[in-house]
């Protein structure tokens, strides 16, 4: 369950940062994008997925959240 | 163009590696790649911070040198400590050359070396009551400090001694800040670790000092300078272009740096990051508690300059864009000037780099801005997302390597045969020996600064008065001149 800094790019695209292990990785789609539901499962653009437990809202970024290696 | 095609470079990187036994050959081939720039991520063609092989001679150094030396060693107004045995702070003491005003011993002591000096006993009875002796007499002969900081070296982690609990006690009676950092060497496999472990002890024990403290009178031009270790002025020639643009500079992190300027950093609008590897950790955490946007730049050589300069302003309102323009309009004849003196004398020579965490990457484009072409670079202790930053930088098939080994760099020197190598001291005596120019990089050998327009005028001399010294034609003594011809073919053949 790695600690992962989500933020915002120069693009607008969302950042998946994890110091710990050098990863620096886009994520390319996230299961839920609702004003009520931000969330659930990802995929970031080296192929890897993980899972977010969803929030109730956006959050504000940049943001540090645990998140799961999704089976 | 690249000196070598793709094949070529490919097949250069096999023959060197022939030497090696089958596991370290395995192990090494993953540090050593040829450019692609079409690859977005560098995981896929080099792997980079990994631990040194044992018996290969690498060019790393440790936590400590990356805490001390790198990221706390600058500030200047505060006292390091460098706790353990005595050589690992006398040894590297001063060499970095990070520039500071201010008198010496009296208020500033960026120079100076403080040591607990362990010994025998200290080790086996512990060093806690040392250190709390040794805090007492600072204060006596140096009152003038503004925070003393504790850097451990390699045997404070292994006796177990509690420097935390040290630091707190103390702190609370003298009423400055005294900072505990656990960056003894054995941490990690390179100085980076030590970045990282320097940059959670400025979060933890510094950054949030004036937090709900708002009478620092802020503007919405303020910005920080983070990653600028004012080797040889560097950080001024830097300031001076973002103060004429109309920016005000309120800490530089931590090159001429004090400790209440880091204390300020989190009321700024903006944080400019010119060394990534080593300080990209605290911008990240100010993003994330401060909400202070930060981005990288590069203030070496004009096209870099400007690019970066109209980056920044982007960030800000009409005026701040204006001032970038006029900036770069107000240095563009003095640039001129020194591109029409040099590149004439420098166009088509090829450069091989071997540097720490920034610089294999950044100082591209001054070259580049010289006519000159970087054949081959590579990094002391970079990570992934250093290298994914590079591909882009770096032509097609030219070399990469990461932690190359001292063997590794002679082989792709006698066969890329650049005419000049940019490195650290440890390099500069095999190289300069084999008769190829050599600059330091890390220290700019005794000479910068090299950021910014000011900056760019001197490295474009100093580069040139390297490749273009008349000395290198007197390297071999003149009986042997007519023996080498041959001899020169008979190396190109063996290599
Ligand atoms: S590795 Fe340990 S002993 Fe060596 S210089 Fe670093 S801190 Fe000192």
């Amino acid at each position: 369950m790695p600690e992962v800094m989500f933020r915002k790019g120069d693009n607008d695209q969302l950042i998946f940062y994890v110091a710990k292990k050098d990863l620096e990785e886009t994520v390319v789609s996230l299961e839920f994008q609702q004003p009520d539901k931000w969330g659930g499962e990802m995929v970031l653009s080296d192929g890897q997925r993980y899972y977010l437990a969803p929030l109730d809202a956006p959050p504000k970024l940049p943001i540090t959240l645990r998140v799961k290696r999704a089976e | 163009m690249a000196a070598l095609t793709r094949e070529e470079t490919e097949a250069l990187i096999q023959e060197v590696l022939e030497v090696y036994p089958d596991k370290a050959k395995k192990d090494r081939a993953k540090h050593l790649a040829v450019n692609d720039p079409s690859v977005e991520k560098s995981s896929k063609c080099i792997t980079s911070n990994r631990k040194s092989l044992p018996g290969v001679m690498t060019i790393r150094g440790c936590a400590y040198a990356g805490s001390k030396g790198v990221v706390w060693g600058p500030i200047k107004d505060m006292i390091h400590i460098s706790h353990g045995p005595v050589g690992c702070g006398q040894y590297s003491r001063a060499g970095r050359r990070n520039y500071y005003v201010g008198t010496t011993g009296i208020n500033t002591f960026g120079t100076m070396n403080f040591t607990s000096d362990f010994q025998e006993k200290d080790i086996v009875f512990g060093g806690d009551k040392k250190l709390t002796k040794l805090i007492g007499e600072i204060e006596t002969l140096f009152p003038l400090n503004k925070g003393i900081s504790v850097q451990s070296e390699c045997p404070i982690g292994l006796i177990g001694d509690d420097i935390e609990a040290v630091s707190k006690k103390v702190a609370a009676e003298i009423k400055k800040p005294i900072v505990p950092v656990r960056c003894e060497g054995f941490r990690g496999v390179s100085q980076s670790l030590g970045h990282h472990i320097a940059n959670d002890a400025v979060r933890d024990w510094v950054l949030g000092n004036r937090d709900g403290d708002s009478s620092f009178q802020s503007t919405p031009y303020d910005v920080a300078v983070i990653g600028d270790y004012n080797i040889g002025g560097d950080a001024w020639a830097s300031r001076t272009l973002l103060e004429e643009m109309g920016l005000r500079v309120v800490a530089q992190w931590s090159g001429d740096g004090t400790i209440s300027e880091i204390e300020l950093t989190p009321k700024v609008k903006l944080n400019l990051i010119h060394c990534y590897r080593s300080m990209n950790y605290i911008a990240r955490h100010m993003e994330e508690k401060y909400a202070i946007p930060w981005m990288e730049y590069n203030f070496f050589g004009p096209t870099k300059i400007a690019e970066s300069l109209r980056k920044i302003a982007a960030h800000f309102d009409e005026t701040i864009q204006a001032g970038a323009e006029k900036v770069i309009a107000r240095y563009t004849a003095e640039y001129e000037a020194v591109i029409a003196k040099y590149k004439p004398r420098l166009q088509g020579k090829k450069v091989m780099l071997y540097i720490g965490g920034l610089r294999p990457r950044h100082v591209i484009g001054a070259y580049e801005d010289l006519g000159m072409e970087v054949v081959g670079t590579g990094y002391e202790f970079a990570h992934n997302d250093d290298y994914d930053r590079t591909i882009k930088e770096m032509g097609n098939a030219t070399l990469l390597y990461d932690d190359v080994t001292g063997y590794e760099f002679e082989e792709f020197v006698k066969r890329m045969k650049p005419d000049l190598i940019g490195s650290g001291i440890k390099e500069k005596y095999i190289f300069q020996k084999l008769g190829v120019p050599f600059r330091q990089m890390h220290s700019w050998d005794y000479s910068g600064p090299y950021h910014g327009y000011d900056g760019f005028a001197i490295f474009a001399r100093d580069m040139d008065m390297t490749i273009n010294n008349p000395c290198w034609k007197q390297i071999t003594a003149p009986w042997k001149k007519a023996a080498s011809a041959e001899g020169a073919q008979r190396v190109a053949a063996s290599a």
